[in-house]
């Protein structure tokens, strides 16, 4: 199915399941611990073996030797692959680093070796007897160096510049200028990556935890030389991802390399004080912002450059991609400029771009309300726009304003001080502070399988995943809408490469995407069904389990008698994401309250205002706002992968010394989403919101910092030490 | 003190230099188990790899993330950080052993009715510790936010997010976990 044109009025409009606050079709299996997730898929192969892997202790340079005989000579060990066993392998077309193989360390922690044996203890222990020769390189590993180095260099992509920004900016009445940084931040998903890998002849099977099953085939097979249908990829269950898994990852190859060497399927996680160094991060950004206003606050002159590193090869973190997009102003300098570093990988985490873009933006415009006197959200909405600025494309929808006003009523706006430092309860000073909330909104080809059981029940198969996200129960939910069945005649099959390729879990676009393929695939059931009837497929009506036209009404059961029906087919986007820019909008609010001795910053409430078209379920939708908001409180207050720049690693690589939010962290939360339809999006009318919800989270934090303080901290995390030397009289 | 005494476990030697390993009995969901394992092997993959109790879930090996927590004579225990042979004679509560898909526990119940997931990997750790929690503030065991001592301890939403943070969920479900555990505890009141 091509969608080119706007929907028109389709059966997803009955909204009888579809936008229905349904609970998890696979909550029950989450809940009693019987979801299988990739280590613990048990009883699909025999005689398998533990895999454990060892990290290169160096940042860079050379493997000369491994010595593998006390190893291979330890109790219980079946063999002992290194990376010089094996040449460097092909990557993926979004990586860089080497996942196993060669004798080149790109990285810390980058996997050389893996160690089989017939128990997890036994593989761990030999891991530890391996002896390893590096020849070590001198590497850069200081981003502030390197942003030195470069600045004034051009940027990465030159198209957003617009007007004169120079000039603009010079002649402006009201000036900010200022540097924002956001530090490398870790994924943390808690699942750790993780594969059990079998092969039957030249066929490869791997069970892992991978969001997108179709690019994980391509690349495993380009990594191991193999035709793309010698490999299958089974991920049904994963235990969160946020971008962490999006590629194929070092377990994932060393477990198909090392079960090809021993002749037995092998199993392998890697442990957690390995997945920061090892795996993709976040990377870090110095963030430069000048605005330029007039003096009654309407934008003249708007620069955001934004730095980052990466390996060679590597790209930049897109921090500046909303501010193409976000404000109205005549003159605009807007890009990213990336510089070598001899880190691990940086890539996608959770609005790759848009969330440290928006940490350092929405709190540099709060900064700019003050100067020029302005309330922030006023000032937000002078300058909000309907056309992507300098390019007149009009947006699908925009309701940024009505997200602000919105959420400005519901939060309490009018109670917060207008200056800082002015609000006290107890010992406590207390702020609030807002930020909008930007992310585009993607769309991706994804193709589904529908089928009409004998009996009447209804199976989808997609090899779309479920990241924690809801795919399972929205994917049922459509297809029970389609086919006007209840939602308990629907079994949904995800995460599987034998079905068909999906849009994947990504960049907020895997519900929209997925459900449209499956509206797509249901449309097409529906056709082949009313052929089987002799109806007219296009005004036949599927609902309570039946199908009518004209005078007749024919159950779905019946429809079956004859024996199943399927149909398969798949949702390619043309046309509009061009001719619109597609985005969602959103505002955050937070309440915070900070110590006035000890400068402890507490959150105490936090509301998001969501406009990204139809939600699908608003039980899902809600709850992956909120652990966008949870995770945008660990932006803001605690999260930082700690660089040791003499030797080239995050040092805090494990879940102690890398600080994500606890229960004692969360607060109230409420998220509410605007009642809109979008039908330039999709058949489903649907936007994604899994992003959206942590992009500016971070700066309504600071804001709210500094509405209780007077502090602008424009290095994050906002950790008590650096309020403490700048904390008001107590 | 010969009870003590028998409760420690006959270590069965090291053949050929292998590694020790030793005998062990505990009690599983109400089921007795005993074997002869590596004494290297924690509860957690006594649990997940020699038993099959995969429910339980493995997020650091560390001590650093709860997801791992299942309850031992009573009181929630991080199994990660526990070794098997350290259970001798114990009685063990696994998610398993809370409920099953289609007859779910009150608080399993509550979990899906409210969302309290998304993931769902940290979801039995966050379970089991929540069941011991709720029996933790009905003993009277104090936590770190409790301000009375003295007085009977109150469920109150303070004392559930300080009891359960060393349960991390990086899906960020806390506010409707709360919810979920607030409701039990309700009903149970
Ligand atoms: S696995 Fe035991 S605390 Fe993390
Ligand atoms: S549900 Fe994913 S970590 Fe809690």
């Amino acid at each position: 199915m091509l969608f080119d044109t706007p929907a028109k009025e389709n059966p997803i409009d009955r909204a009888r399941e579809v936008g229905q606050p349904r609970p998890r079709i696979d909550g029950p299996l989450k809940v009693s611990g019987t979801a299988r997730y990739a280590y613990e898929q048990r009883d699909v192969v025999e005689n398998m073996a533990y895999g454990y892997p060892l990290g290169a202790a160096i940042a860079k340079g050379r493997v000369r030797a491994i010595d593998t005989a006390a190893a291979e000579a330890a109790p219980g060990v079946i063999g002992v692959l290194t990376t010089l066993d094996v040449p460097r392998h092909a990557l993926g077309p979004m990586n860089t680093a080497m996942l196993f193989g060669g004798d080149r360390v790109e990285h810390y922690h980058q996997a050389i070796a893996v160690v089989v044996a017939e128990s997890f203890e036994e593989a761990r222990a030999a891991t530890a007897l391996l002896d390893v020769d590096y020849a070590p390189e001198p590497g850069c590993f200081d981003l502030e160096r390197v942003a030195r180095e470069i600045v004034g260099q051009p940027f990465c992509e030159d198209d957003a510049l617009v007007g004169d920004f120079d000039d603009a900016f010079l002649a402006a009445p009201v000036q900010l200028d200022v540097t924002y940084r956001t530090p490398d931040q870790s994924h943390s998903m808690m699942e750790p990556h993780a594969t059990l890998a079998a092969w039957e002849g030249d066929e490869l099977t791997v069970w892992t935890s991978n969001q997108m099953i179709a690019w994980g085939v391509r690349d495993l097979a380009a990594a191991l030389d193999l035709p793309r249908d010698k490999v299958r990829l089974v991920s049904p269950f994963i235990g969160g991802g946020f971008g962490g898994k999006l590629f194929v990852r070092s377990d994932v190859v060393a477990a198909s390399l090392a079960a090809r060497k021993v002749g037995r399927p092998v199993k392998l996680a890697l442990p957690r004080p390995l997945i920061a160094n090892n795996t993709t991060h976040r990377p870090a950004t110095v963030q430069r912002l000048r605005f330029g206003a007039t003096e009654d606050g309407k934008f003249t002159a708007f620069g955001h450059e934004s730095t980052s590193g990466n390996l060679p090869d590597g790209g930049p973190e897109t921090a500046t991609q909303q501010s193409q997009f976000l404000y109205a102003a005549p003159n605009r300098l807007v890009g990213e400029r990336l510089g070598v570093l001899d880190l691990p990988e940086g890539n996608a985490m959770r609005a790759p771009g848009e969330a440290s873009g928006m940490m350092a933006l929405e709190a540099a415009v709060d900064e700019m309300a003050e100067k020029l006197g302005l309330d922030p959200i006023e000032f937000r909405i002078l300058n909000d726009t309907q056309v992507v600025p300098g390019k007149d494309t009009p947006f699908s929808q925009r309701h940024l304003a009505d997200c602000l006003r919105l959420g400005a009523d519901r939060f309490g706006w009018g109670e917060r001080a207008s200056l800082p430092a002015r609000r006290r309860e107890g010992r406590s000073w207390i702020g609030i502070g807002v930020a909008a909330a930007y992310r585009n909104n993607l769309l991706m080809k994804s193709g589904a399988r529908a089928r009409l059981q004998e009996g009447g029940g209804v199976e989808i198969e997609t090899d779309m995943t479920d990241i924690g996200t809801g795919s399972y129960t929205i994917i049922a939910q459509t297809a029970a809408e389609m086919m006007g069945v209840p939602l308990a005649r629907v079994t949904v099959r995800l995460g599987d490469s034998r079905y068909p390729v999906s849009a994947g879990s990504g960049g907020q676009f895997g519900g929209n995407s997925s459900t449209s393929g499956v509206y797509a695939a249901c449309v097409a059931l529906r056709t082949r069904i009313a052929e089987r009837l002799g109806a007219d497929p296009e005004t036949a009506v599927f609902e309570e389990g039946e199908v009518r036209w004209g005078n007749s009404a024919v159950s779905l059961v019946e429809a079956a008698s004859g024996g199943e029906i399927v149909a398969e087919d798949s949702i390619t986007f043309k046309g509009l994401g061009e001719k619109y820019r597609q985005s969602t909008f959103g505002a955050h609010f937070v309440e915070v309250a900070v110590d006035a001795a000890t400068a402890e910053i507490r959150v105490r409430r936090m509301l998001a205002v969501c406009s990204a078209g139809r939600i699908l379920n608003p039980v899902t939708a809600r709850s992956q706002v909120i652990g966008a908001m949870t995770m945008g409180v660990g932006s803001a207050l605690m999260e930082e992968l700690a660089v040791d720049k003499t030797r080239g690693f995050f040092a805090n690589h494990d879940l102690a010394g890398y600080e994500v939010p606890v229960h004692a962290d969360i607060p109230r939360q409420d998220v509410i989403f605007l009642d809109e339809t979008d039908p330039i999006s999709s058949p489903m009318k649907a936007k994604g919101v899994g992003e959206l919800g942590l992009c500016g989270v971070a700066a309504a934090v600071a804001n709210a910092v500094y509405n209780a303080t007077g502090i602008r901290v424009r290095d994050f995390p906002i950790t008590l030490d650096k309020l403490l030397p700048h904390m008001p009289p107590f | 003190m010969p009870s003590d005494f028998e409760t420690i476990p006959r270590e069965t030697g090291a053949a050929d230099g292998a590694p020790p390993r030793s005998e062990v009995s505990l009690t599983i969901n109400g089921r007795d188990w005993s074997g002869v394992i590596d004494n290297r092997v924690t509860l957690l993959d006594l649990l997940r790899e020699e038993i099959g109790l995969t429910g339980s879930k493995k997020g650091c090996d560390h001590g650093q993330c709860g997801a791992c927590t299942v309850i031992v004579n009573g009181r929630r225990v991080n199994a990660c950080l526990s070794f098997a042979v350290m259970h001798q004679g114990d009685a063990v509560t696994t998610i398993e052993g809370v409920g099953r898909p289609d007859a779910l526990d009150p608080l399993q119940a509550a979990f899906v009715a409210h969302d309290g997931y998304q993931c769902g990997y940290c979801t039995p750790g966050q379970i089991c510790s929540a069941k011991a929690v709720l029996e933790e503030i009905a003993a009277g065991v104090p936590s770190h936010v409790t301000r009375d001592l003295e007085a009977p301890i109150a469920t109150t939403a303070e004392e559930i997010r300080e009891r359960m943070s060393g349960n991390i969920c990086r899906c960020g479900a806390y506010a409707n976990i709360l919810a979920a555990i607030s409701e039990v505890a309700e009903g149970a009141r």
